[in-house]
């Protein structure tokens, strides 16, 4: 086919949009929820710490949040600019939410702005904290909007194709369409989950690297705290979220999970590697494939011998799903032994070693973000819009791909170096202990 | 059929106002940030830092969403733009990205960050000047005579595009446009802010961009009789619509020159632009993109139009009492603009 490398630059460079995008769109979805929850407890506590750490995340939080709103601009335009067959299609149906995703951003701007520049304009800080509701609500809100796009692309509902015509468009029915609430829920969750680990790695690397400070130890505490609770909410959801591809995508659950035969009583494969459908090292979880896929032991699971090759994607997103749980599994862990170990005054759990299993923590779970949604996009494949449309007829015919794939590489490369460069710079030369003292500094000028 | 008809006109106005709000506010910040790194260069240092760190920081990131607002609203409303434009306009749109992100990371690097750097406020600068030529060039392409269909597949030709005389007014109206319209803004907001040094310096720039901003848009005009008669001919049908935008754009002139007003003169300014952005839009019609492109054929089914106006008329009453707050804290709070207020 003449068009494959004009397809193949495409992928990639979707790949790479969407890759470098999530990091920066999940912290946006999640620091503001922290940022609220640590602003509130500093009032509730009328402990200055608290306050602090609100102040601090948002300065870093402006940073990050400005490369989103770029690579945002990039994937937003991408989509129609890489797959316009694809846009001028969904157009039609799903316009809707991606429409109220701008406005949800908006909303999210502008208070984000007032915000951030009106830090002493109140003499009552609820009232500063209270401009933070909508910005929380906004991010949420657009990851949502997005998300539920993204569900359509999975589960296509609302319109009749009849003679090739769209007919019978019901843009609400294709918002609500059956993958939305466990991919909608998953997405927002396990933003707030990474958040949260990735905050508290910071604190665990402070508290190793030289700063003993009580500030960090009640940020640690807070966002563990945090992240217990939504690891576990990951972890519920995701059961959900299979009995969902049981029902609606079985092709792609069966590829993730190397489920050949179509069988009762399934178990469930885990890791291991395949030699030709045959699956060696594996550990087998008797049953669990029926209990995840339908909440029961004997139930019949749906293999791939039901689908022609060319409808079911590659196999390898067994892996990306294996490594996905298992750092989910890991960080509940991790949390819980930290909540428990607190509560029994586990010396083990302020140790060096423990603080750089935290510190782990926040890539690794930046990390199941990235392999979640390679497993949601290769696992969708053959087809950008399931049943309906293939990505290799949805790519654009343009022959430039190739050259604008070196560009944003290098824009994103010089994005990513930029925002660690400038985050360090930001927080070295002000550490905290310095703007504690400042503090001090300025409030026995005001009573003198 | 007539609620067809309507709908494909209330989508359009609704998008060509927001494309407007785009232009304007993007202007202020394009031109702000080429008159910035300008002043690094030419020791009238930090007159400008000023305005940028309390006026365009906070609002960088409502000025893009309005561009996004833009091109989503109308792959929403006219899907098949996606495939005309969308693969046609891969390299000038990747570059517009390109440069998008020089600018928001100019904000987020250097103005939330550290330290000004010179090279990268000469990039923020020139980035400014780059980005309206480069989103021009849509508008350019819309007049047609630049995309062919080889095997049913639009191709821009490149060739054709450079080296039209077309495209270079546009782009120039486009640069001069937003230097003329940022420095009438930033006079009335220097004065505003009692820096009466950066008002007289910004409005020595408003007057000298007057007259090449009037010559390159009777250019276009001149030019355009070459390229698509049919257009042509329909601006001098609306000829009225651009006599009084001229008209205003004298008076704005008038009262910078003598320095009396700086308020009403913007006021003006945006009731000239917007005269000669709706009369341009009015006789672009029906054509989004010369000739194999109208707003009837390419628009979406009644039940997406109707849904996207009933959101967009619920999110713009969400979003016209944030917008007043925002620009009453930040342009209209008078402690704010003068600096006694700070972050």
């Amino acid at each position: 086919m003449e068009n494959e490398t004009a397809l193949q630059f495409s992928r990639w460079l979707t790949e790479l949009t969407l890759s470098f995008h999530i990091i920066y769109a999940t912290l946006g979805v999640g620091v503001p929820l922290m940022i609220m929850i640590a602003q509130w407890v500093g009032i509730k506590k009328n402990d200055f710490h608290y306050t602090l750490l609100a102040r601090r995340w948002t300065r870093g939080f402006v940073i990050t949040v400005a490369v989103g709103v770029v690579t945002g601009t990039a994937i937003g335009l991408q989509l129609s600019l890489l797959w316009p067959n694809f846009m001028e299609l969904a157009g039609n149906v799903i316009a809707l939410p991606l429409f109220m995703e701008t406005f949800a951003f908006f909303f999210e701007a502008i208070f984000l702005g007032i915000y951030l520049y009106t830090w002493d304009r109140f003499e009552n800080p609820r009232k500063h904290l209270l401009l933070l509701v909508p910005v929380a609500i906004g991010s949420s809100f657009s990851a949502v909007f997005i998300t539920m796009v993204n569900s359509f692309m999975n589960a296509p509902r609302g319109f009749d194709i009849a003679n090739g015509e769209l007919v019978n468009v019901n843009p609400l029915q294709a918002m609500v369409n059956p993958a939305m609430p466990t991919k909608v829920s998953h997405v927002v969750v396990t933003a707030f989950m990474t958040v949260a680990f990735v905050l508290a790695a910071i604190a665990a690397f402070r508290l190793l690297r030289g700063s003993d400070h009580v500030y960090h130890k009640k940020s640690l505490h807070m966002t563990l705290k945090i992240g217990l609770i939504f690891s576990i909410a990951t972890a519920v959801i995701g059961d959900f979220s299979g009995k969902y591809l049981a029902e609606y995508q079985p092709e792609k659950l069966a590829a993730a999970e190397w489920h050949f035969e179509t069988q009762e009583l399934a178990p469930l494969q885990m890791y291991g590697i395949l030699d030709g459908e045959e699956v060696k090292y594996s550990i087998k979880v008797p049953f669990a494939l029926s209990m995840l896929a339908h909440g029961s032991p004997s139930a019949e699971v749906i293999g791939l011998d039901q689908f022609d090759e060319d409808v079911t994607p590659p196999l390898y997103i067994h892996y990306l799903f294996d490594f996905m749980v298992t750092i989910g599994m890991l960080l509940v862990l991790l949390s819980l032994i930290y909540w428990i170990g607190t509560a029994r005054k586990w010396e083990f759990v302020h140790s060096s070693f423990f603080r750089w299993l935290i510190v782990l923590g926040g890539p690794l779970s930046i990390l199941a973000i990235e392999l979640g949604w390679w497993l949601a996009e290769v696992g969708r494949q053959p087809w950008i819009l399931r049943g309906i449309l293939r990505t290799s007829e949805a790519a654009t015919t343009n022959q430039n791909v190739d050259l604008m794939l070196l560009l944003f590489a290098g824009l994103y490369f010089i994005l990513g170096v930029g925002t660690i460069v400038v985050l360090a710079r930001l927080f070295r030369n002000n550490p905290v202990e310095q703007e504690l003292k400042d503090r001090e500094a300025e409030k026995g000028g005001d009573e003198y | 059929m007539t609620l067809t008809l309507d709908l494909e006109i209330i989508g359009m106005v609704v998008l060509w106002t927001f494309l407007f709000g785009y232009i304007m506010v993007a202007s202020i910040d394009f031109g702000a940030g080429f008159f910035h790194a300008f002043s690094l260069f030419s020791g009238t240092n930090h007159i400008l830092a000023n305005v940028i760190q309390r006026y365009l920081s906070p609002v960088w990131e409502v000025t893009n969403v309005f561009l996004v607002f833009f091109f989503v609203g109308v792959v929403g409303f006219f899907p098949k733009t996606a495939y005309y434009y969308g693969t046609t306009l891969l390299v000038p749109a990747s570059f517009a990205i390109i440069l998008l992100a020089i600018r928001g990371s100019y904000y987020a690097f250097q103005t939330y960050g550290a330290k000004e750097h010179k090279g990268y406020a000469f990039m923020y600068g020139l980035s400014g000047l780059l980005l309206p030529a480069s989103l021009s060039i849509v508008l350019t392409i819309s007049e047609g005579g630049f995309v062919s269909l080889v095997d049913g597949s639009p191709v821009l030709d490149y060739w054709a595009l450079f080296t039209s005389p077309l495209t270079w007014s546009i782009v120039l109206l486009s640069i001069v446009a937003s230097l003329y319209i940022s420095a009438v803004f930033l006079t009335w907001y220097a004065n505003k802010a009692k820096d009466y040094k950066a008002a007289a310096i910004m409005r020595k720039y408003a007057l000298i961009w007057a007259l090449p901003l009037i010559i390159t848009a009777g250019g276009i005009i001149y030019e355009l009789q070459f390229h698509n008669d049919v257009h042509y001919q329909r601006i001098f049908d609306l000829w009225w619509m651009f006599a009084l935008s001229f008209l205003l754009f004298v008076v704005t002139v008038c009262l910078l020159w003598i320095r009396k007003n700086y308020g009403l003169a913007l006021i003006l300014l945006l009731g000239q632009f917007s005269l000669a952005f709706y009369a341009y839009g009015i006789s672009h019609y029906p054509y989004l993109l010369y000739p194999h492109l109208t707003l009837y054929d390419s628009f979406t089914n009644q039940a997406m139009a109707i849904s996207l106006i009933v959101a967009f008329l619920a999110g713009f009453s969400l979003l016209l009492p944030s917008l007043y707050l925002l620009l009453r804290l930040f342009l209209f709070n008078k402690d704010y603009v003068e600096g006694n207020r700070s972050s």
